[in-house]
């Protein structure tokens, strides 16, 4: 390979559940590559093992068999606790349910990622003027001491991406993020996204609605565990393509 | 996580619902407070035993009959052996180191003063030492003397709670008090004394012993072989003595009974004895009361377990979201340990706090005193500690052993 490595490299990754007769493969060997500062979609529809892929890009699960290369680090033989810190302090994760944690302020709630992590011990004076900085980036700096069940939708999924920026992380990882919203606050987490990227963050984002796959640089279609096809959406940096795809105009 | 950290979460986690985790320190706090006041209360009991035995004069030798053993007068149809009335003036004249002999006979008649009848009061005849060997102080009056116990003389010492039940304010001195059909005219009163090995002194009547024999337990066979007593009070000149003393009492007697010291119709014990053989009764007593308490405090646990386990439950995603955010098995468990420690130790402090405050009510309030332990109130914060430990692992595991992407789909 030259030149900068890849954020993402994944090499024949396969899923497996179950054994034997009945196991049934979520991914049947996905390769794909994914650089620095590339704003990327995964669609397809339900059992298409996008979730799966999500979960293995997340480093919240491991693949059956094949690699996934990181940042230059295999993960794909990592054990729970080095998977841990990975997605502590490499990956940042925005959920279509936001998953904050309840009776949590705001601040609280950007301030757990910083709580273990391993590598940036900072006292909690530090970790919560390290998350207000971040939660004032996202146009929350008036919410700080708010929970989650005070905040409206697009406000919490804004708490979310806070605490997924805090750790300033290699990549971020949105699963449906605009799926609980209505059209306008969706609009502003796009927006806030497209921001994001702008600002030279990686992001990989699953989603069902082509509309907001339109958004990103590239589509990756998953149909039953496999690659059907990578389309380039408009403008952007051109990325390193997968081989045996067919191209799209859209 | 540091400590600290790890504290503040546990905190915050416990003070967000306050109600649920007083109910689960319940368990704890009853388990702990009930270990010292239970432990209190024992040793309060103990201390006041050995307090009022020794307050009995140290230099008390026993001598009591033991029926259980055969004697040489069986089979002639009297009763077998026994301790008789002239035992204890043998016990006076022939025994050498003793300062004062004491007989006691007691009996339960109605007692009646004016138009005040109580039933079933202890009359204690006894002996003109009696005072000094039981330590018993005169209010008002005097006692009887020696003369007036040899010469069946019908006079009466009153215990003062009694005096007070009979006469009330009035002047009891001078006065007739009826027992049974006999009257019994009112010398002395004794100072308040309390109760003593259970014996209740300020309610009880004391008359001459030779009153007793002739007029509420006589028996047939006293002409052949004297008035039977229960008990036989020995005080002796100095604790030096006391070995010499018990031999020669044991010996005299033997040979009065004619039986051999083997078979002997008597015991003879000292104040040690009687105090070794309290200690060792409140000291099983105590040790099941320390078995009650720790069956609650595990119980207790138990109670914290379940709590956590459903605490794991319901916060399994909160569970998923720390995880993905970067959280650690072991940051997962050190969670859920710290908070169950904590539990414990809350409800053992809170337990700590009932029992002392628990144990000072139960000694105001009641007769029974109590002595708060220091060492209980360890053993009891600790064993909280330990059951914490114990029982908060078990849920802590199995909260750190989730896994992620299921817990993040945990509704």
């Amino acid at each position: 390979m030259m030149g900068q490595q890849p954020i993402i490299q994944t090499i024949d990754v396969r899923k497996i559940y179950g054994m034997g007769e009945i196991s049934v493969a979520a991914l049947d060997g996905v390769s794909i590559i994914i650089e620095g500062g590339e704003f990327v979609a995964i669609m397809g529809p339900s059992g298409s093992g996008k979730s799966t892929l999500m979960n293995i890009l997340g480093c919240l699960d491991r693949p059956t068999d094949g690699r996934y290369i990181l940042d230059s680090l295999d993960v794909s033989e990592m054990d729970r606790v080095q998977l841990a810190h990975i997605r502590n302090n490499r990956i940042g994760f925005i959920f279509q349910s936001y998953n904050l944690l309840s009776r949590t302020s705001a601040l609280k709630n950007v301030m757990v990622p910083l709580l273990y992590s391993r590598n940036n011990k900072r006292s909690a004076e530090e970790r919560a003027v390290v998350a207000r900085e971040v939660l004032e980036a996202v146009g929350l700096g008036n919410r700080l001491n708010h929970q989650p069940q005070e905040l409206s939708g697009g406000e919490q999924q804004r708490v979310a991406i806070a605490r997924a920026l805090v750790n300033n992380p290699l990549l971020i990882l949105a699963d449906e993020p605009t799926g609980n919203l209505d059209t306008r606050s969706g609009d502003e987490i796009m927006e806030l996204l497209h921001e994001l990227h702008q600002n030279g963050r990686t992001i990989v984002m699953v989603t069902h609605d082509p509309e907001i796959a339109a958004h990103t640089q590239r589509t990756i279609h998953l149909r039953d565990g496999q690659i059907e096809r990578v389309v380039q959406n408009g403008s952007g940096p051109t990325a390193k393509e997968n081989q045996g795809v067919r191209h799209e105009s859209h | 996580m540091n400590l600290t950290e790890l504290l503040l979460l546990a905190w915050e986690s416990i003070s967000s619902s306050k109600m649920r985790s007083l109910l689960t320190m319940l368990g704890i706090i009853i388990g702990v407070a009930s270990v010292i006041i239970m432990v209190s209360i024992s040793s309060g009991t103990e201390a006041s035993i050995e307090e009022q035995i020794t307050g009995l004069g140290s230099n008390l030798v026993y001598v009591t009959t033991s029926f259980s053993r055969g004697g040489a007068r069986e089979g002639m149809g009297m009763p077998s052996g026994g301790l008789v009335y002239e035992d204890a003036f043998a016990i006076a004249e022939e025994v050498n180191g003793v300062a004062a002999v004491v007989v006691e006979q007691s009996s339960s008649e109605t007692v009646k003063a004016g138009n005040v009848i109580l039933e079933g009061v202890t009359i204690l005849g006894t002996t003109a030492d009696f005072p000094s060997v039981r330590d018993m102080e005169i209010d008002e009056g005097r006692y009887f003397n020696q003369r007036e116990v040899d010469r069946t003389q019908k006079v009466v010492v009153l215990g003062s709670a009694l005096a007070e039940e009979l006469f009330g304010d009035a002047d009891p001195i001078g006065q007739t008090v009826t027992v049974d059909t006999t009257k019994l005219t009112v010398i002395g009163v004794f100072a308040e004394r309390g109760m003593v090995s259970g014996v209740d002194f300020d309610s009880q009547l004391y008359i001459p012993i030779s009153v007793v024999f002739q007029k509420f337990t006589p028996s047939q066979f006293a002409r052949f072989i004297g008035d039977r007593v229960r008990v036989i009070y020995v005080e002796i000149e100095s604790p030096e003595v006391m070995e010499s003393v018990i031999q020669q009492i044991s010996f005299l007697l033997a040979k009065r009974h004619d039986v051999s010291l083997e078979e002997a119709d008597f015991n003879v014990t000292t104040q040690q004895d009687i105090i070794q053989t309290q200690e060792a009764t409140t000291a099983a007593f105590r040790n099941l009361l320390a078995w009650v308490a720790g069956v609650s405090l595990i119980v207790g646990g138990i109670g914290i377990m379940n709590i956590m386990l459903v605490s794991v439950t319901e916060r399994t995603r909160e569970i998923g979201i720390r995880q993905s955010v970067g959280a650690t098995p072991d940051d997962i468990r050190w969670q859920f340990l710290t908070e169950a420690v904590l539990l414990s130790l809350g409800g053992g402090f809170i337990g700590v706090l009932a029992g002392v405050s628990g144990s000072w009510i139960f000694g105001y309030v009641s007769d029974m005193r109590t002595v708060i332990v220091f060492s209980s109130i360890l053993l009891a914060f600790t064993s909280a500690a330990v059951v914490g430990i114990f029982f908060g692992f078990y849920p802590a595991n199995k909260a750190a052993q989730l896994d992620p992407i299921e817990a993040l789909r945990h509704e």
